[in-house]
């Protein structure tokens, strides 16, 4: 069994239109919104819902004696078969979201089929406040990849730096050289413990300040002896945008066939949580720390994907783990591009240990920074230019995304004016780059 | 022979076992018996196969790819004769012997044939098998004047079924009412209504206290004096747990197989679970026999986890008797428990004037104990989640006895993020 493809609801942008309702009962034929499959139902001035879940293990269809619900392992919509259905009405008493009721007017059970994975309700709701959630796909066909890290890596609670080295080593492959500078994801045991590996393919622990040289090297070595095989860096922000940014600028600026991966934590997590240059204006590090004159960091970050986009590299990305499908997207691209020149891809990384948040929140913070515009996600190659892969037109309040962390508690209504001006200069930077507006100088 | 996990049945409660054992562990042998010779079946299906309505050779739970997939052996036309706990091996009553290493005992239940006499010398009907189903399928259209014995779910199945053949028919039942452990006299006498308007006789309250074999068929002596003449009798007055195949292993056992939260036996290696199995109640620290459907899922599945070794196994929440009844087109829902014996219930019922809806909530602090209705919206899976959660519904109890279901969802929706 995979996962699935599942309709995502968001109580807090439903406004109780029905217009899924509407456009449900269309499709199927009904006559009143009680004929809907999905229910928006009010509470309390919001509105909840009552929708199959296309469960994994669907008590409906263990509750049924007749054998007319069964779960169908390709689509994984639960389907009923109303030849076989005895109208008994046990798979409702097994059912607690009211994803399978009894519907009067056909005098007998219905539920959602997910419109054969294409729902209408989904593209009725104007609001966003329903999805259809197509992520499962990833894990379906990474799923069937090999996993070419050893099991049970040593990341802090809730980091997602594990999903982000699981799934990007199984997508580039076996044929890869990995190097992974001094940082979290050689601290996890990417480069292994006690004379053993921490990857099945050849890994190596440069210096913090040569990762794309000594990469550069070995993808050299490898072409002369005629061999194929993916360079691949995953680095820290710090082993990027500090002492290994001399390394790291020159390969790109040379075009070294290498795929440069920057997990951009926003510090030295690793080392106790000290400041780099990625670090973001106003955030506690225990080198910016926050006292009586201290207030976190006093400078600005520096924008490294910007800066990388500047060398002209083959390809620039910019992703977060609360976006699977686009960074798995400009994964693909990236890989393409670094047999070809110098791909560079810098994935938002929350830390749960240095950013000060609860370890289940690593996602939800992430996607935050993206729905705030706090960070953009884009992509870039030198024929097309800048493109916005997830544009927001509607942020979320910044303060939903400052105050779901420690590291900016402290700050005053300054800093966080200062953190929105730097925001709102991005979001006007970026998207005049994608639109045209405004030209990259060197192109 | 040997096999890891050992089932005896193969019903509702053995699949659900069969399920969670291969959720958490993908490789240990697994063996299912079952007496059929068929694949399983659930016996709530068999009075629509009387009716007609399901097509007996499309009722069945799993095809042979499912066993094949799940890498579990179905053993048919095996029944089990005795355990040997002592030794973990099972005797078939063909000869053959399995031994294993944890077995669970879901062989379900069977007909109560009650001593009345003459009753074992007149010809009679039962509904558990679907050979049992077939039978009364092919007596159904020569039926004439029938008598069902036991006003339940089977005896009112087969009642209308009946009914609907053009047969007279009677039903005796001791009880004052019809279906005495789901619903009150005021729900039942909406269901009665249902059935005498279809010509149907029910005589609840009176007792059968002589059969006698009258050629094909049989005339019934009633306690009040009375005689009905019968050319088909169905007996339909419950059903029991059947566990003698367990003498001598050390399960104790009272009216079924007594189980802990874990649906483990008294025995440390046999698990019980579904019809056969006496669990504790939710509602009290009592161990009832709770035989119905959904109860046999959710026992198979805690017996399944904890046969494997499952950490995410939660102990067994407790039986609530839930039902749900279709007659003449009409659903009766029943969750929970009603309102006697139970100290500061609150109780709100209503009944429509035309008889045609009715809808009882019975509260206790504001958490539901029991929900019943006639033809009236409701979820009963949001209802058991309620029930088992104990959710207060002080903050919406007004909305929630006006729309039930509706308020019913919004509050688990909200209560399931």
């Amino acid at each position: 069994m995979g996962a699935y493809s599942t309709i995502a609801f968001k109580p807090e942008l439903c406004d109780g239109c029905n217009a899924c309702m509407q456009a449900c009962g269309d499709a199927k034929g009904g006559e009143t919104l009680a004929d809907s499959r999905i229910q928006i139902v009010p509470d309390r001035g919001r509105f909840e819902l009552a929708l199959c879940r296309q469960c994994g293990d669907p008590k409906c269809v263990a509750n049924c004696p007749a054998a007319a619900l069964s779960k169908n392992e390709e689509t994984g919509t639960i389907e009923w078969d109303g030849d076989k259905c005895v109208n008994c009405l046990l798979c409702t008493v097994g059912c607690a979201y009211g994803g399978i009721a009894y519907n009067a007017a056909r005098g007998h059970v219905v539920k959602c089929d997910t419109c054969g994975g294409d729902p209408a309700c989904v593209k009725a709701c104007g609001r966003g406040a329903l999805k259809y959630v197509t992520t499962a796909r990833i894990y379906n066909e990474v799923g069937a990849l090999e996993d070419l890290f050893v099991p049970g890596l040593a990341g802090c609670q809730g980091c997602n730096t594990e999903l982000i080295m699981r799934h990007t080593l199984r997508r580039v492959g076996p044929d890869t050289v990995l190097a992974t500078p001094p940082g979290c994801i050689p601290g996890m045991g990417s480069v292994g413990y006690n004379g053993l590996t921490g990857t099945k393919v050849p890994v190596f622990h440069p210096l913090l300040t040569n990762t794309a040289s000594m990469l550069a090297g070995v993808k050299r070595y490898y072409k002369r002896r005629g061999r194929e095989v993916t360079a691949l860096a995953l680095a820290g922000d710090g082993g990027a945008s500090d002492v290994g940014f001399q390394s790291l600028s020159g390969a790109a600026e040379r075009g070294e066939q290498i795929l440069f991966v920057c997990v951009d934590n926003e510090g030295y997590m690793n080392t106790g949580m000290q400041r780099s240059s990625c670090t973001p204006y106003g955030a506690w590090t225990s080198t910016t720390p926050v006292g009586e004159r201290g207030k976190g960091k006093s400078q600005d970050a520096k924008n490294l994907p910007v800066i990388m986009m500047m060398h002209n590299c083959e390809y620039v990305a910019t992703a977060s783990t609360a976006f699977m499908e686009d960074f798995y997207e400009k994964l693909e691209k990236a890989l393409d591009a670094s047999r070809r020149g110098f791909a560079y891809l810098h994935l938002y990384s929350p830390c749960t240990t240095g950013w000060r948040f609860p370890s289940r929140k690593n996602i939800e913070v992430a996607r935050k920074a993206v729905e705030t515009n706090f960070v953009l996600l884009w992509e870039f190659n030198p024929r097309d230019g800048l493109r916005l892969t997830h544009p927001v037109d509607k942020p979320r309040p910044l303060r939903e995304y400052l105050e779901a962390q420690g590291k900016y508690r402290h700050l005053s209504p300054e800093q966080v004016a200062h953190i929105q001006a730097g925001v709102d200069h991005q979001v006007a930077f970026i998207r005049g780059l994608a639109d045209g507006s405004a030209r990259l100088p060197a192109m | 022979m040997h096999t890891d996990y050992l089932i005896l049945g193969a019903s509702h409660a053995a699949l659900s076992a069969l399920n969670a054992i291969r959720m958490h562990d993908a490789d240990g042998g697994i063996t299912l018996v079952t007496r059929d010779d068929c694949l399983p079946y659930s016996p709530t299906v068999l009075p629509y196969v009387v009716s007609g309505r399901s097509q007996p050779q499309r009722v069945f739970l799993k095809n042979e790819d499912y066993f094949a997939r799940s890498r579990a052996e179905l053993l048919r036309g095996a029944a089990v004769a005795a355990v040997d706990g002592a030794g973990s091996r099972a005797h078939l009553a063909d000869g053959r012997t399995i031994a294993y290493r944890k077995l669970l005992v879901a062989t379900g239940a069977a007909p109560v044939v009650p001593p009345i006499p003459g009753l074992r010398d007149s010809r009679f009907h039962v509904l558990r098998t679907l050979d049992d189903a077939l039978a009364l399928k092919s007596a159904l259209g020569r039926a004439r004047q029938a008598v069902v014995l036991g006003a339940g779910l089977v005896g009112m199945h087969a009642a209308e079924n009946l009914a609907k053949t053009g047969a007279a028919v009677t039903v005796v039942e001791m009880q004052p009412h019809v279906l005495p452990g789901y619903f009150d006299a005021q729900a039942a006498a909406i269901i009665e209504s249902a059935f005498r308007k279809r010509g149907v006789m029910l005589l609840t309250g009176h007792k059968v206290v002589r059969v006698e074999p009258a050629g094909s068929g049989c005339t019934v002596c009633l306690e009040a004096g009375e005689t009905i003449a019968a050319d088909l009798l169905l007996v339909g007055v419950g059903v029991a747990p059947v566990t003698d195949f367990l003498a001598g292993t050390g399960v104790e056992v009272d009216r079924g197989v007594l189980v802990d939260d874990t649906m483990r036996t008294s025995v440390d290696n046999i698990w019980a679970a579904g019809d056969v199995a006496q669990a504790r109640s939710f509602y009290s620290d009592a161990r009832t026999v709770n035989g119905i459907l959904p109860n046999a899922v959710e026992q198979g599945r805690v017996a399944g986890m904890a046969m494997a070794g499952d950490p995410g196994l939660r102990p067994y929440p407790g039986g609530v008797p839930l039902n749900t009844y279709t007659f003449f087109g009409q659903r009766a829902v029943s969750v929970g428990i009603q309102e006697q014996g139970v100290d500061g219930a609150e109780v709100y019922a209503e009944t429509d004037p035309d008889g045609c809806r009715h809808l009882k909530v019975v509260l206790k602090d504001d958490r539901l104990l029991g929900i019943f209705g006639i033809n009236a919206a409701f979820d009963p899976g949001v209802m058991w989640e309620l029930v088992l959660r104990r959710v207060d519904l002080g903050p919406v109890k007004t909305d929630f006895l006006v729309r039930p279901q509706e308020t019913a969802r919004a509050l688990m929706s909200r209560l399931w993020r």
